[in-house]
């Protein structure tokens, strides 16, 4: 079989093909060079590397057999295996949201600020045609200093004026109307034919500014007011601001933000191990990450299984319309479902607690007790996925040979010996790698919880904003998307080590299933 | 003749009971949130069947405005049929990728010979077990660079999302490369005697043979892209760009409790899926019994 590999295709076919591969080669390499020349070099040569052996497996004879795997491998390669890499290399930097850019940007920033120098200030009045403004002084009778236009959506900019007899195109605006427009006369500086650089400093004036900070080489800035240096500190990712002649430790100074990234070596993960208001949060999540991924399996195999055995059972009659509404929780989208338990758990309007208060007058408090909120999580949970088990379940029951319960039955076994002697010995051999898969499934059920309980209630203690019923994911989820302070590189640090049981977990299912097989 | 035990008629009806009042509690969250969708006002409470039903939420739901009793009119709170829209356009195109690729690869896997075979199979295996969960930071990354220079696949696009949704074809592969496996290959065999390109092969005699798999991954696939919440609700931003997953949750903030409102949104929007999913059960039960998917 496919001893063929030379196509014999048509050949204005093939040079059709032919084209098409230059073609979709010169976008991606004109790409390339637009990264490359913005300084993204690993970018780039990743995306050498997938146009050259693209290029490779969908022109040469030998490569016939890789052009059917070739695009979902990309696909892999770079919606999985890529960030899986990236977030590891992550895990060892700052990157978070104080430490946001690179250095070559920070300094940027750093070098763009200005302050107000004494000097002349500049009347100005704001012409309009069109949507376009222009900023206008009039230094005297006949002189106009009349800047390029702007518009409402123009980004900030350092704008040019040129000096001009006449007065411009367009009407003058009031002064009320001015007004509404400071915010975005405050992003246009205005550069002077003589040089000078003039920013709004009121709402009738302009005035002059300077940069406060000038290049002074090997990535140290100086401030032109005192005369103090701003010298990288690689060791936190801050410049440091120190005086002229300074001998002292760079990590006394004071730190001026914003932040870059750098590589932090170890520091998340000590963080991880050291720091108690982390330490703390992250055993306690991660025993009952395992706990409810465990009680999840357990208990959807439990009912599964049942529902699966009743359903088969022949003299139980309308087995086709029970197994039909015993799917239905999986066939509802899960977040609709999961937000429509979050809606009945309500503490004051759902209608849960008001059913249980008609017959035990108890109003249980879901969402904020701890224990009852871990137990609603896995009721809902098993809601979910019940269906599945006995999905699979069913499968596995139509397998087993109905001769084994005729004979169990002529030798009077209960239900029960029926079950434990013949049913589950039977089918516990294949569902073995079925059930680590979801146990991997639940470990990493961040809908569930971040739609149910959003991780809540709070651990109190916790550094990182940390929940009782977080798993793992969700609080790695809050601490990198979250609403205070967005740490990337620590909850890098914790999906690594999410990254090295999920791979255990698998390389151990690899395992069960090859056996199973062999 | 089957052997029966002496007792089995009380049994049948101990089976029958104990399954009636399970599926009274399996439903009760079904048959509630439609009593709901139908009360009026966000915090009412009542019976199943509601004392004064009103089609308020309905109207909202569909986007109309409502005008109450006392002659105000409120407007629906969120597009929920425009998020219905971005989530079924989302899903429909990646899903049609994923089926295209994870077809032709799980062809060659299955019948074509090359180098690294069995190792790109096990990494298949190893790396279909991590979600696009635990690399959220990374994705977002990516995603914020990639904008740069093709901008519709930029931060609060949906284009994004579509694109990021085709990591999961590892699983797929699996799941359809079983399926080719138990087709027995004499047919492909002969027309490759014939003169046939493994191509041709594949596209004309492989292929219709399959179609069965390729529905239930398709329907598989399409439901697992409308219920994705993590990468959407990272990557997508404004309002009218969210899909129906990340959207869904508007409803119930603490601050802006709209419990209404979101019933007869849920009912919406699920119920199409749904009908679907049991409309094609019958397969989807046998695709999922070949192999393990949705845990």
């Amino acid at each position: 079989m496919a001893a063929a590999t030379e196509q014999p295709a048509s050949s204005p076919l093939k040079w059709l093909a032919w084209g098409a591969i230059a073609a979709i080669d010169l976008i991606l390499l004109y790409g390339v060079t637009l990264m490359y020349a913005q300084g993204e070099t690993a970018f780039a040569l990743v995306i050498v590397l997938v146009v050259c052996s693209g290029t490779w497996v969908f022109i040469s004879a030998k490569g016939y057999n890789y052009r059917y795997v070739y695009p979902a491998i990309l696909g892999v390669s770079t919606f999985i295996v890529f960030p899986l890499i990236y977030t590891v290399n992550v895990a060892f930097t700052n990157y978070s949201s104080n430490n946001l850019l690179p250095l070559e940007r920070v300094k940027e920033i750093l070098l763009s600020k200005t302050y107000r120098i004494e000097g002349e200030s500049y009347p100005f009045k704001v012409f309009q045609s069109d949507n376009q403004y222009r900023v206008v002084f009039i230094p005297s009778e006949t002189e106009f200093l009349v800047s390029q236009p702007f518009t409402e959506e123009s980004e900030p900019a350092l704008i040019s004026a040129k000096l001009q007899n006449t007065i411009p195109d367009g009407k003058e605006l009031a002064f009320r109307e001015t007004i509404k427009l400071r915010q975005l006369l405050k992003t246009q500086d205005v550069k002077l034919p003589s040089g000078l650089q003039l920013s709004m400093i009121s709402l009738r004036k302009f005035g002059p500014m300077v940069d406060i900070y000038r290049d002074i080489g090997g990535n140290i800035l100086q401030d032109v007011r005192n005369g103090n240096r701003l010298i990288p500190d690689f060791s936190v990712g801050y410049f440091k601001e120190v005086p002229a002649y300074f001998e002292g430790e760079l990590s006394e100074a004071e730190s001026v933000g914003p932040g870059f990234v750098v590589y932090s070596g170890w520091d998340n993960f000590t963080r991880v191990i050291t720091d108690p208001g982390i330490q703390g949060p992250f055993l306690q999540i991660f025993i009952w990450t395992t706990l409810f991924s465990l009680l999840s399996v357990i208990f959807t195999l439990i009912i599964g299984l049942l529902m699966a055995c009743l359903v088969q059972w022949e003299p139980l009659k309308g087995n086709g319309v029970y197994r039909l509404l015993l799917i239905l929780p999986y066939a509802v989208p899960a977040f609709i479902s999961i937000l429509i338990f979050r809606g009945l758990f309500n503490q004051n309007f759902g209608e849960i607690n008001m059913l249980l208060n008609l017959l035990f007058g108890i109003e249980p408090e879901w969402f904020s007790n701890e224990f009852l909120a871990k137990t609603m999580v896995v009721i809902v949970n098993t809601w979910l996925g019940y269906p599945y088990m006995m999905i699979l379940c069913i499968g596995l029951l139509k397998a087993i040979p109905g001769d084994l319960y005729e004979a169990s039955a002529i030798d009077g076994a209960t239900p029960w010996q029926n079950l434990t002697r013949i049913t589950v010995p039977l089918i516990i051999k294949p569902l073995i790698p079925l059930l680590i898969a979801s146990f991997a499934f639940n470990f990493n059920n961040l809908v569930l919880i971040a739609l149910l309980t959003g991780g809540g209630p709070n651990i109190i203690g916790a550094t990182v904003p940390a929940g009782a019923t977080d798993i793992l994911v969700s609080y790695t989820f809050r601490m990198a998307f979250g609403q205070y302070g967005q740490d990337y590189g620590l909850a890098s640090a914790i999906a690594t080590f999410i990254f090295l049981i999920v791979g255990t977990i698998a390389w151990v299912n690899l395992r069960v299933t090859k056996r199973m097989v062999e | 003749m089957m052997v029966q035990p002496r007792n089995l008629a009380s049994r049948v009806w101990v089976a029958r009971i104990f399954m009636i009042l399970f599926l009274c509690l399996i439903m009760f969250p079904f048959l509630m949130i439609i009593s709901v969708s139908f009360r009026s006002g966000n915090f009412a409470t009542g019976s199943l069947i509601p004392d004064t039903p009103s089609l308020e939420h309905w109207y909202l739901a569909f986007g109309l405005p409502w005008e109450n009793s006392d002659g105000t009119i409120t407007d629906p709170p969120f597009p929920v049929l425009l998020w219905l829209w971005n989530s079924i356009k989302v899903a429909f195109i990646s899903t049609t990728i994923i089926l295209l690729l994870s077809t032709t690869g799980a062809y060659a896997f299955a019948r074509l010979k090359f180098r690294f075979k069995e190792h790109m199979l096990t990494a298949m295996m190893i790396l279909q077990m991590f979600p696009a969960v635990l690399a959220l930071v990374a994705i977002y990354s990516l995603f914020d660079k990639l904008g740069d220079y093709v901008p519709w696949l930029g931060l609060d696009h949906l284009g994004a999302v579509t694109v990021a949704y085709l990591g999961g074809l590892a699983l797929h592969i699996w799941l359809i490369k079983g399926y080719f496996e138990t087709i027995d290959n004499s047919l492909e065999e002969a027309a490759a005697i014939d003169g046939a390109t493994p191509w041709q092969a594949f596209r004309y005699v492989l292929l219709p043979l399959s179609v069965p798999i390729l529905a239930v991954v398709f329907i598989l696939a399409f439901i697992a892209t409308v219920a994705e919440y993590p990468v959407a609700s990272v990557l997508l931003q404004s309002m009218d760009n969210l899909t129906l997953a990340v959207g869904s949750r508007q409803y119930l903030n603490p601050q802006n409790y709209l419990w209404g409102d979101f019933a007869a949104a849920a009912v919406l929007s699920g119920l199409p899926i749904s009908v679907i999913f049991l409309f094609c059960q019958r397969w989807i039960v046998g695709g999922l019994t070949a192999g393990g998917v949705k845990g």
